[in-house]
This record gives C-alpha cells, sequence and structure tokens, in this order.
C-alpha cells in the first residue's frame, strides 16, 4: 500500500500513449515533409481562420443558449423531493446515452426538405429552409450537450441548504434579492463547469456540421479533412486548438476561483 | 401559478429531449424511405439483423469495450494507489499529465495517436485495426478509472489494512481481503464509465481503427453519412429500448442498496 511500484506501468503508458503523440503533434506542426524546422504549415493553417472563428462562434451560441434553458430548469429540479430528482436526472441522462450520430441524424430526419417540421410550417405559409445552415448546426449542438449545461448546475443547487434561503428572506429579502445575493452565487461553480462541459466539445467537435451545416465546416471537420493529405498543416491546426481549448480551460479556472474568493 | 409555468417549462425541454428520439424509433416501422407515412413494417429490423456487417462491428464493439475495461480498471486501480504514495508536487504533476485525454478535445487525442500508430506501423510493419483501437480506448478509459478510485483511496482509513497486517495477513492477503474491499464502489463506478466510453467512442476510434476494422459508431457513421437509412433507425430503437432497461435495473439497484444501509 505504501509502494509508487504499482503506478509504474501506467506512468510508462502515460509517456508512450500521451505525452510522446502530443510531442509527435508539436513535431510535425513545427516540421516541413523533409523533417527540417517550418512554420510554413502555420501559415497554411491560417488559410482556415475564418472556419475556426466560426466554430468558436457556434460553440459560444450554443454555449449560451444552453445556459439560458438550463438555469431555470435546474434550479426548478433542484427544489423537488429527493427522490423525485433522481428520477428526472436519470430521464436527463437517457438521451446522452445514444449514440451522439444517431442523436443528430435525428435532427437530419426533422429538418430535412419536407420533413415533419418542414410540412408543419409551409402550412402556416413559412417556405424556411430549416437545414443546411448555421442554426440547424445550433439546434444540434444544443441537442447534443443540453444535459452537459443541466446537470452540473443542477448539482451545485441541489446542495444549496434551504435554510440559507429561508433566513435571507427572514432577513427581509425579496424573491430577486434573495436569488442575486444568495442561489446565483452559491451556482457559479456549476455555471463554470456547465460552460466548460459545453464549450470545449462544440468548438472542436467534428461530423455535426457535415450533417446539419451544409457546406460551412467547423475546425473539426477541417482537422480530418487535411490529416488525410497533410500530417504537417493537420498537426499546426490541431495544436491551436488545442492551446486555444487549454487557455479557454485556464481562464475558466481562474474565473471560477475568483468568483469563489469574492462571491 | 409559479409552480405550473414551471411544469410547463419542464414538459418543453422534456419535448426537446424526446421528441426526436421517438420519432427516429417511430420511423423504424415506416413501410418506405421518406418521411412519409406508408404504413406498418418490421422490415428495417429484419435487414439490421440479417446484415453481416453490422453484427461484425457489434461484435468487435463488444470485445474492445470489455477488454479495454478491464484491462483500464487494473492499469488505473493499481496507478491510483501508486500515484497516491508520491509527495505533493509530483503527484499533481502525475495527476495533471493523466488528465490529458479527459481535458483535450478528443479529436487532437485522435490525430495524435493516429500520428503515433502510423509512425510506429512503419517502423515495427504492422497496420492500425483492432489492437491500435484497443491500445486508444485502454488510453481514454484509465484516466476516468483513476479519477474514480483515488477518492476512495484518500477516504481509506490506512490502519485498517495495518491492522489486517497484524493479525497475520501477507500485504498480498491484507490487499485483496481488505483494501480492495474498500475501493471497490470506486473500481466499480471506474469500470462503467470505461465500459459505456468505449461502447460509445466514436472520434478515438475513427482515428486509429485503420481501413478495414468497424465498431458500432464507425458503422453507425457510415450508415447515416448524407443519407438516410431506416436501419439506423432501427438500430436506435433497440439501442434506446438497451438503455431504458439498464437504466432502470441500475436505479432499482441503488434505490434497494440505500434502503439497506438506512436499515
Amino acid at each position: 500500500m505504501k509502494s509508487k511500484a504499482t503506478s509504474y506501468p501506467y506512468l510508462l503508458w502515460m509517456l508512450v500513449f500521451t505525452v510522446i503523440p502530443l510531442l509527435m503533434v508539436i513535431y510535425y506542426a513545427f516540421t516541413d515533409s523533409t523533417g527540417a524546422f517550418s512554420l510554413h504549415n502555420f501559415v497554411n493553417a491560417s488559410d482556415y481562420s475564418e472556419v475556426f472563428l466560426y466554430s468558436l462562434y457556434v460553440a459560444l451560441i450554443s454555449t449560451l443558449i444552453c445556459l439560458v434553458l438550463a438555469y431555470p430548469l435546474a434550479f426548478s429540479i433542484s427544489r423537488c423531493t429527493e427522490s423525485k430528482q433522481r428520477i428526472i436526472v436519470m430521464f436527463l441522462m437517457v438521451p446522452m446515452w445514444m449514440n451522439f450520430l444517431l442523436r443528430i441524424y435525428a435532427w437530419v430526419l426533422i429538418l430535412q426538405n419536407y420533413g415533419p417540421l418542414d410540412t408543419i410550417l409551409s402550412f402556416f405559409g413559412l417556405d424556411l429552409t430549416l437545414i443546411g445552415n448555421t442554426g440547424a448546426v445550433v439546434v444540434g449542438m444544443v441537442y447534443e450537450f443540453l444535459p452537459f449545461m443541466i446537470l452540473p448546475i443542477h448539482a451545485v443547487m441541489s446542495k444549496i441548504d434551504d435554510s440559507l434561503i429561508e433566513a435571507a428572506q427572514d432577513l427581509g429579502c425579496s424573491g430577486v434579492y434573495v436569488f442575486r445575493k444568495v442561489i446565483f452565487p452559491l451556482s457559479v461553480p456549476g455555471i463554470i463547469s456547465g460552460i466548460t462541459m459545453v464549450f470545449v466539445p462544440t468548438a472542436s467537435t467534428f461530423l455535426v456540421a457535415q450533417y446539419l451545416g451544409g457546406t460551412q465546416f467547423m475546425i473539426g471537420d477541417v482537422i480530418e479533412r487535411v490529416f488525410q493529405s497533410d500530417h504537417h498543416t493537420g498537426s499546426a491546426i490541431a495544436l491551436v486548438l488545442m492551446v486555444v481549448i487549454l487557455g479557454f480551460l485556464v481562464f475558466m479556472n481562474r474565473f471560477g476561483d475568483k468568483e469563489a474568493v469574492t462571491g | 401559478m409559479k409552480k405550473v409555468s414551471q411544469k410547463i417549462y419542464f414538459g418543453v425541454i422534456m419535448a426537446f429531449l424526446y421528441l426526436p428520439i421517438i420519432y427516429l424509433i417511430a420511423y423504424s416501422f415506416n413501410d418506405g424511405k421518406t418521411s412519409v407515412w406508408k404504413g406498418f413494417t418490421l422490415k428495417w429490423y429484419e435487414a439490421l439483423f440479417s446484415d453481416a456487417q453490422i453484427m461484425t462491428s457489434l461484435y468487435n464493439t463488444l470485445i474492445v469495450a470489455i477488454l479495454a475495461s478491464v484491462i483500464s480498471t487494473i492499469l488505473g486501480t493499481a496507478a491510483a494507489i501508486g500515484i497516491y504514495n508520491f509527495k505533493g508536487g509530483v503527484r499533481s504533476a502525475i495527476q495533471n499529465v493523466s488528465n490529458i485525454p479527459i481535458i483535450n478535445p478528443e479529436i487532437v487525442t485522435g490525430v495524435s495517436l493516429m500520428l503515433l500508430f502510423t509512425f510506429a506501423g512503419v517502423m515495427m510493419g504492422f497496420e492500425m485495426g483492432f489492437v491500435t483501437v484497443l491500445l486508444a480506448h485502454i488510453g481514454f478509459c484509465t484516466p476516468y478509472v483513476i479519477l474514480n478510485v483515488t477518492p476512495r483511496i484518500r477516504q481509506m482509513d490506512s490502519s485498517v489494512y495495518e491492522a489486517a497486517l497484524d493479525l497475520g495477513c501477507s500485504p498480498i492477503q491484507a490487499f485483496f481481503k481488505v483494501v480492495l474491499h474498500e475501493l471497490m464502489p470506486g473500481i466499480l463506478s471506474g469500470f462503467l464509465i470505461s465500459f459505456t466510453y468505449s461502447l460509445d467512442d466514436f472520434v478515438i476510434t475513427y482515428f486509429t481503427r485503420g481501413s478495414k476494422f468497424q465498431t458500432l459508431p464507425i458503422q453507425i457513421y457510415t450508415m447515416t453519412h448524407q443519407r438516410i437509412n431506416p436501419k439506423a433507425n432501427a438500430l436506435s430503437a433497440l439501442m434506446f429500448v438497451i438503455i431504458i432497461v439498464l437504466l432502470i435495473i441500475s436505479n432499482a439497484v441503488s434505490a434497494r442498496r440505500e434502503r439497506q444501509e438506512a436499515r
């Protein structure tokens, strides 16, 4: 029990299957096909900066929509009895267990031309193209990741002691004030992990845009495409994505710590 | 009034989460390929079960998931115990590296492993396939086992282990009789998380499978990419039923355990 040796197989494993692959990404990103140092891959990668920004934009919008939808829901769930909460959480998790491609495929069927939604809308005289645009991609993302926002917020809210809320009310706080001074500050850690859990996969996902977005790809799709022919440029894009995501995580962590101190 | 609006909102979110799945399932019984209802049929289910490729992929998926979850549970439990015996700074450094596959965008993990396996494949003369997928799955599952086991080690009273030694157990006996028992809930949830993640993984498998090895998520991609395929609907229906049954069982089991503990 006091020995470090049991971890040695895994330490070796990490070296081979985590550290070395990442070093290889860095190596490929900074070399050309002859193995010489080169920054040319990043010049190539900059061709995709628009796609990159578009991905961050989709991730931002999807995260915000998830937050707005999830927050009130998580709050009202957290005020139910414990056994009811457990059942609700279970039902929130069921769709998460379905394969993600099948869930996106469901939206392809729903949004397609002459599909159910299109038929209903054209019955009311609305002739809209529902698929093949940013809106469809955002709907797919929100559908995919909404539970990832609800569950962490619910987790912290269910731990808020009712007596804290009652104390605030006894001390003369109005409903809005109780929310601003008690509930919201205490729920910030849940919001932060929810934002992280939605933003990161949304920004880096691939295929959702191919299924729902028509010709506008996201950065994950680009990485996959580019990797088929050019490992060097592909690595450069992957490296940039990784750095941006890690930066985002560090920022969210800092923000969370600061909130925990001042809030 | 407030209660009613909360209930309506809850209903709307649940409808949003479930209607697409229900629509998907309903159209698995449709005798026709479009969104027009042409009568009830079970032919897509027949087609699904008689599709040798799908059955092979299902078999592959299960084999990979079983092996990956068993191996990562053993590797991860041993690692968690060993890592716990490192001192502060070293320990958190190891934990940070261990968490890289969880934090990193999946696509980056996928392409980094692809670089490693292609390079090693050229060096040692092998092609990506079953083994590389298995290695990749163990790689992203083990960190979750460690995350689940470590808190259990922290909670464990080390004097229990010492007492077993004093009472004449060899260290190995003490480990299997006492320590393993204490860590079991963490080990079990680590195993289950590994199993489900491996079962459902698409992105990392996609980059490490080579050209021939198929798993079920890969097969779903082939079935649904840029076309409508009612066999995918039938598959969704079956998966949905299995998920519901498993969740109900696991909920019943944990409810019973809680009742027993309360007694």
